[in-house]
This record gives structure tokens, C-alpha cells and sequence, in this order.
């Protein structure tokens, strides 16, 4: 599974970019806010989901531009090439329009095609800061394994939001509309709960069972909110007993929406969040590079990688220790940096471009 | 040019579903050029439907005649009740005879963010058939989305006391859809497969 071929119109600082990449590394170099990154969330739009930047439509759509935007990619998958293309029209700035080999689709059928994960500077602060973005990234890698994830969860958070809604009215919700509604949050938070469980337990005995290697291996675990084993029945049984808590705090307090994913450095017993700068990187780093294995094993594709500023903080051992492992994977990997130097360990297979004033060219 | 007249007719059936300028401007050039046999027939059938269009008071789908032409069909059997979100629901089921028994159109599902309350739809007339007696099974067709199902389990609690058996299609999370747009084998395999709500 690979983008092959990606053009970019009005996106960000792009006013009209076309690329070609291989299957295997590509290689993204150029200054400070050259658009690199750019790119990388143009690639991140071919998964259900507000990319890597989880930015809004509208932010994405090219300043002092027309107003809408368009992603289009051609995508080569075992089965042949298909066509991808994502974007918004002007005159709906905020609506994502989706096409699957030109016919309109929704936004979560993209999970069905292909499997995106990404690594940002920005995500280096993923352990230090709230839950959401942690559940968030445990999304993601549920996604990549379970496509029927994204609309369980959607469903799940309409429900909730729904339902906190009528919980709001000052006349009182009526019961039987509010049981309705708890009957889907708890079929589709049971749903959502039991993907993670099982994306988590895969993950982590596959981690548990690598060699201390160059990269720090993690401990997963699903901490906070966590499902009663008969996690159907119980959530809709605790929804409705605890509808007047649930009013008196304006949201709902039990579900699936209140788990946390809790990251341990194993070889130091130490939680992630405690741990340097560096092996925060690394552990995440590592948990990624697992996970794309489970995922090609799992499901015979191999998923995109996106590693944005990711050879920059890795000192050269580990660095090259990264690029040993990518090419031997293989699949495809899109890297970002400043200098084409730190990419120097790499072969002559990979894909070398450079991003310099809203344009993309061969080389590096 | 066309005079202000024909624009008006143009833009008219522009606006229609599936329809749009282009197409619109072709089927008014045909009923320009064949005014006795395409002009005339459509007038003619414009002018009873509108003289003659009702909304059955016993199941909401829209006829010419109240009750429906559904509803009085002696073969149908009276004994199986199908729960639809909107006429296009129903008439969608209906095509090719897919459902044996008779309908209720709610005009609408539950939503709390849209501001739909149970009130807004026909639900106590549902009750009230339902109290009335003579329904051995209600079907839930309604449309695979979040607030189509919230409605099925919303109308399910409602009847809960009524001894009917109360069933819904077997459309599941990837349809996601409508059921208008569903073609009819897989309409017919929704049905075929219909099970107890869960
Ligand atoms: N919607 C937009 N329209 C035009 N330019 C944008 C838009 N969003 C971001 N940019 C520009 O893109 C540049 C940042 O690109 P980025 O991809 O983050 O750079 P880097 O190569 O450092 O990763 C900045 O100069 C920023 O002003
Ligand atoms: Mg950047
Ligand atoms: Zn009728």
C-alpha cells in the first residue's frame, strides 16, 4: 500500500503541487516552514479523521486562496491503483467531500482502503498532557486494524452528545428518549471499548516480546474509564442510574470516552510521562513501529508511515537503526528534515524531495 | 429566448430532484414540441393529483384517496405493521410488493440536536393503531443511521406493553444508509432476515 502519486490545490501553501513517490522511503527536505509538514497533512487527509494536525477545513484551505481546497491521490494496493480525492468546495468551507475512484463517499469509508499512521513533533507532548490526545492516538491504531472503529465511535460520541443535550432541558428528558439513546451509546461504546482492549492486549505482548532493542520498548495498558466484562449491559445499565449525576455535571461521566492509555517504559518500570524527552520519542517511536508490523500481519497491508521531524531528535545509532528497520519492513515511510545529511544512511531506492516556496521537486 | 413563461416552467422542474437545468430544458423542449401527446397528458394528471391529493389519516403515505390505496388493499395481510421514517421509506419498500403487510409513516426521526421531539412525529397514532388491536408483528424500518436506530429503540419502549412482536430489518453498520437508496435485493434481504430488537 502506497501513494503514488499525490496533487495538492490550494492546500495550505500549496497553490498547485503535483509529486511522484515510490513505494518504499520518501524523503521530504527543506528549510524551516518550507511546507514539509504541509504535505505530510495533505497525506494524513487519505484517512477518516482531521489529519495530523487536527486542524479545521478551513484552516487548511490556502490563505488568500480561492477558498476550497483539493487532495488527490492515486493509491497503489495489492488489489490495483485506485483514485482518492478529498477536499472542500468554497461555497461549504467546512463540509469534507470524499471521492472513491470518483464516486462520493464518506469520510470513514477511506479506513476501508488505507491504514495511515503518523508520528509529529507536536505528539511529543502526548504524555505529559490530558487524556484526549492519548485516546486519540489509541484510535488510531485501532483504526488502522478495525476500520469499523471510526463509525462506532461516531456514532458513540452523537449518541452522547444527544443525550447530554435532553439532560440539559429544564423540563426534564423524556425517559423512554434518553434510554433510546443510551441503548446506542452502550452498543457502540461497548463496541469502541472491546477494539481498544483488543488493539491494546495485541500490541503489547507484541512489545513485551521484542528484544531491548535501540528503541524503548512500552507497557500498554487502558487506565480511567475501563468496561465491566459484560461492557454492553453494564454501560447502559451505569447510563441510566446515572442520569441525574450525569445532568448535575453537564456531560456524561462513565463511558468509554473517560479511558486513558497508560504508557510504561519497561526495561526503567517507569511511566512515560516521567521519562525524558528523548525516550518519549523513542517509546512512541517504538509503539508505531509494533504496530505497523501487527497491522501488515494482520491484515497483509502494511500501513503509511508519516514521521514528521523524526530523524532530527534520534541521536546516529538510532537513527540508523530506524532507516535498518523501515527498509527491512518495508512499506511505505514519508520523513521529513531540514538537511538532506541526516538521511544520508539511506539507499538509493527511496524517493528524494525538495520543498522549497510552495513547490515540491525531485531530488534532494 | 425563451419568454418569461417558459423560463418559469423550466426553472420549476429544474428544481426537481435528480433534475437540473440541462435536463430540465430538454424535457421542456420535448413538452413544447409534442403538446398533444406529452404537454396535455402531464397537465391533465398535475391537475387530479393536485385536486386529489390527501395524506392517509391511518398510515401518512400520500394517494389520492384516504384511506390509501395501501391500506384498503384486502390482500394485504392487516396483521403485520411496518414502521417507516418518510413516505419515500415506504414507497421504497413497497416497490415490487418487498413487504407483504401495511405501513406507518412517522414524518421523521428523533433528534435531539435538530430539535425532532417525539411529539413532532406520529408516534401516539402508532400507539393508538397498536391499542386498537390486530397487529401480530411490528417491523422497525428505519434508516441504518444513529438516528434512525435511537428512534426504533425510542418506539420500542413505547409499545413495550402492547402483545405484539416487534422486529427490525437487517441492515447493519456498513449500509449506514438510507433506505431509498438501497436497491431492492438488499431491501429484500433486510426483510427476509429482519430480527428482534436488540
Ligand atoms: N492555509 C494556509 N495558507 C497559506 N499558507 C499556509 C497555510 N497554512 C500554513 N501555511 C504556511 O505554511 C508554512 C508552514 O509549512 P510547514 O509545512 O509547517 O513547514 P515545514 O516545512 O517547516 O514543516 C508556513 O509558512 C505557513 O504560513
Ligand atoms: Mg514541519
Ligand atoms: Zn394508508
Amino acid at each position: 500500500m502506497a501513494v503514488t502519486r499525490l496533487r495538492l490545490t490550494d492546500f495550505r501553501s500549496y497553490p498547485d503541487a503535483a509529486i511522484e513517490a515510490g513505494p518504499g522511503l520518501v524523503i521530504l527536505t527543506g528549510e524551516n516552514g518550507a511546507g514539509k509538514t504541509n504535505l505530510l497533512e495533505a497525506v494524513s487527509l487519505l484517512a477518516p479523521g482531521r489529519g495530523l494536525r487536527q486542524a479545521t477545513l478551513s484552516e487548511m484551505a490556502r490563505g488568500h486562496g480561492p477558498g476550497g481546497f483539493a487532495v488527490a491521490a492515486q493509491l497503489a494496493l495489492p488489489a490495483g491503483a485506485i483514485e482518492i480525492g478529498t477536499g472542500t468546495l468554497a461555497t461549504a468551507p467546512e463540509r469534507r467531500q470524499v471521492r472513491i475512484n470518483g464516486a462520493g463517499a464518506a469520510a470513514n469509508a477511506l479506513g476501508e482502503w488505507l491504514a495511515l499512521l503518523w508520528l509529529t513533533p507536536a505528539m511529543d507532548r502526548l504524555f505529559g498532557e490530558g487524556a484526549s490526545g492519548r485516546r486519540r492516538f489509541l484510535d488510531r491504531l485501532v483504526l488502522a486494524l478495525e476500520p469499523g472503529h471510526g463509525q462506532h465511535a461516531a456514532r458513540y460520541e452523537a449518541a452522547m452528545r444527544a443525550r447530554n443535550k435532553l439532560l440539559a432541558e429544564p423540563e426534564g428528558a423524556d425517559p423512554a428518549w434518553l434510554a433510546a439513546l443510551e441503548a446506542g451509546m452502550a452498543e457502540h461504546g461497548a463496541a469502541v471499548a472491546a477494539a481498544r482492549d483488543r488493539t491494546v492486549a495485541a500490541l503489547a505482548a507484541r512489545l513485551a516480546g521484542q528484544p531491548a532493542g535501540p528503541f524503548a520498548r512500552a507497557g500498554l495498558a487502558i487506565e480511567g474509564w475501563r468496561p465491566a466484562p459484560n461492557a454492553h449491559a453494564a454501560l447502559a445499565a451505569d447510563l441510566r442510574a446515572g442520569r441525574g449525576r450525569d445532568a448535575a455535571a453537564g456531560r456524561t461521566l462513565a463511558g468509554p470516552h473517560r479511558s486513558d492509555l497508560a504508557v510504561t517504559h519497561l526495561d526503567k518500570a517507569q511511566a512515560a510521562g516521567r521519562c525524558s524527552t528523548g525516550e518519549q520519542k523513542a517509546l512512541l517511536l517504538g509503539i508505531v513501529l509494533a504496530h505497523a508490523d501487527l497491522v501488515a500481519e494482520a491484515s497483509g497491508r502494511r500501513p503509511i508511515l508519516l514521521l514528521d521531524e523524526v530523524a532530527a531528535h534520534l541521536d546516529p545509532l538510532r537513527r540508523a537503526a530506524l532507516f535498518d528497520r523501515l527498509a527491512a519492513a518495508g512499506g511505505q515511510v514519508w520523513m521529513t528534515g531540514t538537511e538532506a545529511a541526516l538521511f544520508d544512511g539511506i539507499g538509493a531506492k527511496a524517493t528524494r524531495l525538495t520543498v522549497s516556496g510552495g513547490a515540491v521537486m525531485e531530488g534532494g | 429566448m425563451a419568454s418569461p413563461e417558459i423560463d418559469a416552467l423550466t426553472q420549476a422542474l429544474a428544481r426537481l430532484p435528480g433534475l437540473g437545468p440541462r435536463s430540465a430544458r430538454r424535457a421542456v423542449l420535448h413538452l413544447l414540441k409534442k403538446r398533444e401527446t406529452a404537454l396535455a397528458p402531464l397537465l391533465r394528471a398535475l391537475e387530479t393529483v393536485n385536486a386529489r391529493l390527501v395524506s392517509c389519516h391511518l398510515c401518512g403515505n400520500l394517494d389520492t384517496v384516504d384511506p390509501c390505496a395501501i391500506c384498503t388493499d384486502g390482500r394485504r395481510d392487516a396483521r403485520l405493521l411496518c414502521v417507516v421514517e418518510e413516505v419515500a421509506d415506504l414507497w421504497a419498500l413497497d416497490r415490487s410488493r418487498l413487504f407483504p403487510g401495511r405501513f406507518h409513516v412517522l414524518g421523521g426521526r428523533l433528534s435531539a440536536l435538530e430539535g425532532v421531539r417525539p411529539e413532532d412525529l406520529t408516534i401516539d397514532a402508532l400507539v393508538g393503531r397498536l391499542a386498537a388491536g390486530g397487529i401480530d408483528e411490528v417491523v422497525l424500518a428505519m434508516n441504518a443511521t444513529l438516528e434512525g436506530q435511537t428512534t426504533a429503540h425510542y418506539i420500542a419502549e413505547r409499545i413495550e406493553a402492547y402483545p405484539v412482536r416487534v422486529t427490525q430489518l437487517a441492515h447493519g453498520l456498513p449500509v449506514g444508509g438510507e433506505l431509498d437508496y438501497l436497491d431492492e435485493g438488499t431491501l429484500a434481504q433486510a426483510l427476509r432476515a429482519r430480527r428482534p430488537l436488540g
